[in-house]
């Protein structure tokens, strides 16, 4: 055995590769230098394994939104002038779809300062401001539902139906999700000592309604706008 | 320094441990990567057999020009469901289960990054695989489309049933997608998260960059067929039109989104073959593998190149002529990483003394095969040779030199390789190099033929052809028959040691990487304390290192 210092210099050892990996890690801004781990041995950094671990499967998700927009795009394309059967409008921008887009995406400026009270330990901001996300979502879904019930095509009129309802139909599975963690996380900040373990939970939920947010920018872009 | 691998040092022989007898934990629902390993590599070697039983039904259907031994509609079931098995359940599975053993141990960690979920991912996979095979009972059949399932022809199903075998196997795909999902991200965060101080990247095994590489694929390329499945679903079963020609849809988006992922499957499959490849061919020449680096860096290499070549499946898809030759262009640069991989595995054994070991020789036999597999890759990406031999028996041996005689091969290899690592126990070598005879003979006379018989234009995916293809057919018939046989010594042999093998000791090889470090089987947690590595991962030859070590290196280092 040698002594401590030496130990330490040892075990923290400059990266032998040909790519200036660790330097290239320290110039990195800080959220995405936890993406970069050169050296190993970060295995007790359990928050931050699980949000790198829950990242890597939002891109994963993204993809298959992806594929969805792939299909809608180039359908759309390719079948402009058979795209709206007679009679059918489509989907309308009205101001009904505006306001419930509005309340969606602010929803995301609701959820954000919920997460950093948690993590400051300010409890009863973090529950009131996770309550207002929550009520946001669910109008953000029952408006959704009433938004379908009064289209006037269906999920097997022409392609203007199939691409619509399966599109915001997987993307409305999606908010649900959102709701259904959010409520999760709220139960569990009423249980004594469990808001500090479920801060891990908290920052996935938040993370997760940002990437629904983001996915429905794209949806209401192709869906609605460029419809109209 | 040679060693005798047949004896097991004295020193390495250790009491037997608990873990040994203790089977039922590989019934139960274990979130130890070791158990979920086995479990995964024992379910996805019976799926492997079932699906071989559905290979020889075919080889016997085509030993006759006539369809005669079965009806055509279990004709195309045979088909789509021996493709279907063998790739979702048997080698992107079974990559998974030996990645799942080996990758913590490689990187010195002491369990993946997310046991439970590692858990549920396995557990998806049971269900789904007998949910496929149940579709068997349907009175219509399985599903017929090929495992492309390419609509039209697989949204053509008898009206009024809406479950059909088509419906079942859209629902078990996206199942096992879902487990290979989960699994990825459980890979990648482990990768990133869990290694032992001063694991480095350039320390990791290229195994694990193998593991590493496959697995992004899964993440980004999975999701596409997926969607694209959901779609389909949607199609088939609740009147959407998204790949129907009749009512506007376009088949030709399915194409490209199932591509999008099914090419680089194929990479997701062979890149933890080429893995088992450099760390069988450096333990048994007793050589370092040459090139690490560039080896290490390649596996990145083919997975990114990968995912922009998909097109080249769809030359004869009314595909532009600019697409086809860019992605031409794009499929042949593939050859330059899988290049630098063969030359390395060469470049390794090159002017060494080989111990031909079974596992060496499976390893020896996959990388030699993989030379046609790629060769005839590249021969097919070019278009005017493509148009030449698409969807003829050419496509089948081509893509059979490398799932089976590449990728099953390699997996034989791992298997015997890591052996004594999992269970303890030495195989028998007779019995291993019997079975490598007998596979290495019968794979090349079954998949051979089928390159003259695609070149002389005998189509794929028939059960009754013209007599002229006769004498090739029945050649790749008795090959196939005699590979089916091959692997009943493999069973005996796998039983028969785990039962009264010799004792293997830690590390009956001499191998470098850290897995060999700990007991066999490992305990638990693994290691019992986290190794700190200060060394590469392959310093065979090294007389420093060429010594067993304990987990802890500070003494090896002065």
């Amino acid at each position: 055995m040698t002594n401590d210092k030496n130990m330490n210099r040892s075990v923290i050892h400059v990266d032998e590769s040909p790519f200036p990996l660790e330097r290239l890690r320290q110039s990195l801004p800080n959220w995405l230098k936890r993406f970069l781990p050169v050296r190993g041995g970060r295995a007790e950094d359990h928050h931050g394994k699980g949000m790198f671990g829950f990242t890597v499967f939002l891109l994963s998700e993204s993809i298959v939104f992806l594929s969805f927009f792939f299909t809608y795009i180039a359908l759309r394309l390719t079948h402009s002038k058979n795209w709206l059967p007679p009679g059918i409008s489509g989907p309308e921008l009205s101001s009904f779809v505006i306001i419930n887009t509005v309340v969606l995406l602010s929803s995301s400026f609701v959820i954000q300062p919920a997460e950093n009270a948690l993590k400051h330990h300010q409890l009863k901001k973090f529950r009131w401001l996770w309550l207002i996300a929550i009520c946001m979502g669910t109008y953000f879904l029952i408006g959704q539902g009433i938004e379908w019930r009064n289209l006037n095509f269906g999920l097997s009129t022409g392609l203007v139906g199939s691409t619509f309802y399966v599109l915001t139909g997987f993307h409305g599975l999606h908010v649900l999700t959102g709701v259904i963690l959010q409520i999760i996380m709220l139960v569990r900040s009423f249980m004594r000592g469990n808001y500090n373990k479920g801060h891990f939970g908290v920052s996935a939920t938040t993370l997760f309604w940002h990437f629904v947010d983001v996915i429905w920018v794209f949806l209401f872009s192709l869906l609605y706008i460029w419809h109209a | 320094m040679t060693h005798d691998f047949s004896e097991p040092l004295a020193e390495d022989i250790e009491p037997e441990t608990e873990l040994e007898n203790n089977w039922r934990q590989y019934l139960s629902f274990s979130t130890d990567h070791k158990v979920i390993g086995v479990q995964y590599m024992v379910m996805t070697f019976i799926f492997f057999l079932i699906g071989g039983l559905l290979a020889m039904l075919i080889r016997a259907e085509l030993i006759t020009p006539a369809s005669n031994v079965v009806d055509r509609p279990l004709y195309n079931g045979l088909f789509t469901l021996h493709g279907t098995i063998m790739i979702f359940l048997w080698i992107i599975p079974f990559n998974a289960g030996i990645s799942n053993y080996l990758v913590p141990l490689m990187i010195g960690a002491r369990d993946m990054a997310f046991p439970l979920l590692n858990a549920i991912s396995f557990w998806i996979l049971p269900p789904s695989g007998i949910l496929l095979l149940s579709s068997f009972l349907l009175p219509n059949g399985t599903a017929q489309s090929g495992w492309w399932s390419y609509p039209p022809i697989s949204l053509q199903v008898p009206p009024g049933q809406p479950i059909n075998g088509e419906f079942i196997w859209i629902v078990s795909i996206v199942l096992i997608g879902i487990s290979s999902i989960m699994g990825a991200v459980n890979f990648v965060t482990t990768i990133f998260w869990m290694r032992a101080p001063g694991m480095t990247f350039f320390r990791m095994p290229v195994f694990v960059w193998s593991a590493l590489s496959a697995q992004l694929l899964q993440l980004i390329n999975l999701p596409a067929l997926t969607g694209a499945l959901i779609l389909l679903l949607f199609d088939l079963s609740f009147g959407t039109q998204f790949f129907k020609p009749t009512e506007n849809g376009d088949p030709i988006i399915y194409q490209h989104l199932f591509w999008f992922y099914s090419h680089p499957a194929v990479y997701i499959m062979a890149l933890p073959a080429f893995g088992i490849f450099a760390e069988v061919l450096p333990a048994f020449a007793r050589n370092p593998l040459f090139g690490y680096r560039s080896l290490a860096v390649a596996s990145l290499g083919i997975a990114v190149v990968s995912i922009f070549v998909w097109v080249h499946h769809m030359f004869t898809s009314a595909t532009p002529g600019w697409m086809r030759m860019l992605f031409m262009v794009t499929s042949m640069l593939v050859a330059v990483p899988t290049g630098v991989k063969a030359f390395g595995w060469t470049a390794t054994i090159w002017k060494s003394k080989l111990h031909l070991e079974t596992p060496m020789l499976f390893a020896m036999g996959g990388a030699a095969m993989f030379l046609l597999g790629g060769v005839t890759g590249v021969m097919l990406a070019a278009v005017p040779f493509d148009l030449h031999v698409h969807n003829t028996y050419f496509i089948v041996g081509h893509f059979h030199y490398i799932v089976f005689n590449t990728i099953t091969m390699a997996i034989f290899a791992a298997i015997y390789f890591w052996f004594p690592k999992i269970t303890g126990r030495m195989y028998a070598e007779g019995w291993g190099k019997l079975h490598f005879w007998l596979t290495f003979i019968g794979a090349n006379l079954t998949f051979f033929p089928m390159l003259p018989l695609g070149l002389q234009g005998m189509v794929r995916r028939i059960s009754s052809y013209e007599p002229r293809y006769q004498g090739w057919n029945v050649i790749a018939s008795l090959g196939g028959f005699l590979l089916g046989v091959s692997i009943l010594p493999f069973i005996a042999n796998m039983v028969g040691s785990l039962l009264h093998g010799q004792r293997a000791g830690n590390n009956p090889w001499l191998a470098t990487g850290l897995e060999w470090t700990t007991t066999s089987p490992p305990p638990r947690d693994n290691f019992e304390v986290i190794p700190v590595v200060r060394r590469p991962p392959y310093d065979y030859g090294d007389p420093k290192y060429s010594v067993i070590e304990p987990p802890d290196y500070h003494q090896a280092e002065h």
